[in-house]
């Protein structure tokens, strides 16, 4: 090869060309007349661009003339089975990479205002939890229940499902010490499979399955970038953590419902993953 | 006068070009619907901006604007096909022996240089021409790799957390997606160039990308 390369000049342009120097596969054919050759082409052309045209002409119409319903559900579908994959490969344990303090973006971005548009009252909120094993109403917990348990930070970097990101400084407790805490349940594989939560005017409202929300960086977050949550970023409480997208993470916590049914998903009915997870 | 039909490009290697044209330009469509959230990246030299991707124009002539859900609903179903084309494509190339054809070999850069020269009329001196020319071989891989990097860097976004190292391997999320999108400019790039070349190259080489034949001079002892 090499030496060919020096002689390249005295390649030939004909039969014996630069594909045989190059040691390339050719196969032709016998030798055949001007006619039968032009015949040959025709005929291979023909049957490719037929082919080609009716492949391309059922795509684009045979997509178009389905109906939406099947369509978008076909692709929800292809979100399920991507959750399916992803997360039979993926450990959901594994932690988000923690940065430095210093590193937190200032000043913090604020997006998004569903549910938490009206004034809120701190004093009277209150959480209430339902589903819980062996309850048959509701436990309803103050701050300062909150607060007792084991203060935890958390800085990891924030991921909007628009595609931006910033690093946020996160403190509250781990959503895990809470279910440890407050109900019966000693680990994720005997708790329902999804924990529905919502604000308190039920405007927004996602669903979380249970190893993603039991993950050890997801937090119920009192504290943000070192200062008291602000109202914009979902005080009293909200939830934060690596694992799903921006969307996941409600802020001004109401409600919380431990469940066997895969819960409603504001973002969800709008066309997005349900799973929406990193 | 005779003639004899050479066989240039193999079925295999036709239907998943073919194939991937489509796939393609669906991962393209439905990532430009996604990044139109994020609008960020700019063309800039010295500083200077000289190009932001994408002016308004751009988005309302194609009706781009809110259809994030339905970009994501998109790509994360076209992602699959355009990977397992590109995989079965270099699984061909390698157990068929095409990639003899198609890989640079010693010298590859040097003489690809010949090929511009002479495609831009500088140099009348024809460079060799196999099946690929030197210049060929060259962007026709980098394309493959190319295609790769887009898979990779995909992954690094879209499991970020999952794929952690290898996401910080790439300089971190914002890097990743950076390094995607501007993958995505070179595949637009590529695209641009090809079919110019593929026009200018003329309907004998275009039609055997379809019939995968051409027809040569028939005189002369082959191998």
């Amino acid at each position: 090869m090499k030496e060919a390369s020096e002689n390249i000049d005295k390649w030939p342009d004909g039969l014996e060309n630069s594909a045989n120097a190059l040691k390339e596969r050719r196969s032709l054919s016998a030798e055949m007349s001007d006619a039968e050759a032009r015949k040959v082409l025709a005929s291979r052309s023909r049957r490719g661009f037929l082919l080609g045209g009716v492949a391309a002409l059922a795509g684009i119409f045979g997509w178009r003339w389905l109906p939406e319903e099947t369509k978008v559900g076909f692709l929800q579908n292809v979100f399920r089975f991507n959750e399916s994959v992803t997360s039979a490969i993926f450990d959901p344990t594994r932690l988000s990479p923690q940065f430095p303090v210093e590193k937190v973006t200032r000043p913090s971005r604020v997006n998004g205002f569903l549910g938490i548009e009206s004034e809120i009252d701190l004093d009277a909120w209150r959480l209430n939890i339902g589903g819980i094993q062996g309850r048959s109403s509701d436990l309803v917990l103050t701050m300062d229940d909150i607060r007792k348990l084991p203060k935890t930070e958390s800085i990891t970097e924030f991921k909007c499902i628009e595609g931006w990101s910033t690093i946020v400084q996160w403190t509250g407790i781990r959503f895990s010490d809470f279910v440890t805490a407050y109900t019966p349940w000693k680990n994720p594989e005997d708790m329902p499979p999804y924990v529905s939560l919502a604000t308190p005017d039920g405007a927004y409202f996602v669903g979380w399955d249970t190893p993603s929300i039991m993950h050890p960086q997801t937090l119920l977050v009192y504290e943000m970038n070192g200062e008291m949550l602000t109202s914009n970023h979902g005080a009293p409480l909200r939830l934060a953590s690596p694992t799903k997208y921006g969307i996941k993470q409600l802020k001004r916590i109401g409600r919380i419902d431990f469940t066997h049914e895969r819960p409603q998903d504001y973002w969800a009915n709008e066309g997005y993953d349900w799973y929406s997870g990193l | 006068m005779s003639a004899r039909v050479e066989e240039k490009h193999r079925a295999p290697i036709r239907w998943m070009h073919w194939i991937n044209f489509p796939l393609l330009a669906m991962m393209m469509w439905s990532g430009v619907l996604i990044y139109w959230a994020n609008p960020i990246y700019s063309l800039r030299l010295a500083g200077r901006e000289i190009f932001y991707f994408f002016p308004q124009g751009f988005y309302s002539f194609l009706g781009v604007p809110y259809r994030l859900a339905e970009g994501m609903q998109l790509h994360f179903f076209f992602m699959w096909l355009f990977t397992i084309n590109g995989i079965a494509y270099v699984a061909y190339l390698f157990l068929s022996g095409e990639f003899r054809g198609l890989l640079p070999t010693f010298g590859s850069l040097k003489r690809s240089f010949r090929v511009v020269l002479y495609e831009l009329h500088i140099s009348k001196q024809k460079p060799p021409q196999g099946k690929y020319n030197d210049a060929q071989r060259i962007v026709y891989t980098l394309v493959i790799l190319m295609g790769a990097g887009s898979v990779l860097t995909g992954i690094a976004i879209y499991k970020p957390l999952q794929a952690s190292l290898f996401t910080s391997a790439l300089g971190g999320y914002e890097w990743a997606r950076w390094e995607h999108f501007w993958l995505m400019i070179l595949f637009a790039a590529f695209f641009v160039v090809h079919v110019v070349q593929v026009a200018i190259a003329g309907w004998r080489n275009f039609q055997s990308m379809i019939t995968g034949v051409e027809v040569v001079k028939g005189e002369g002892e082959t191998e």
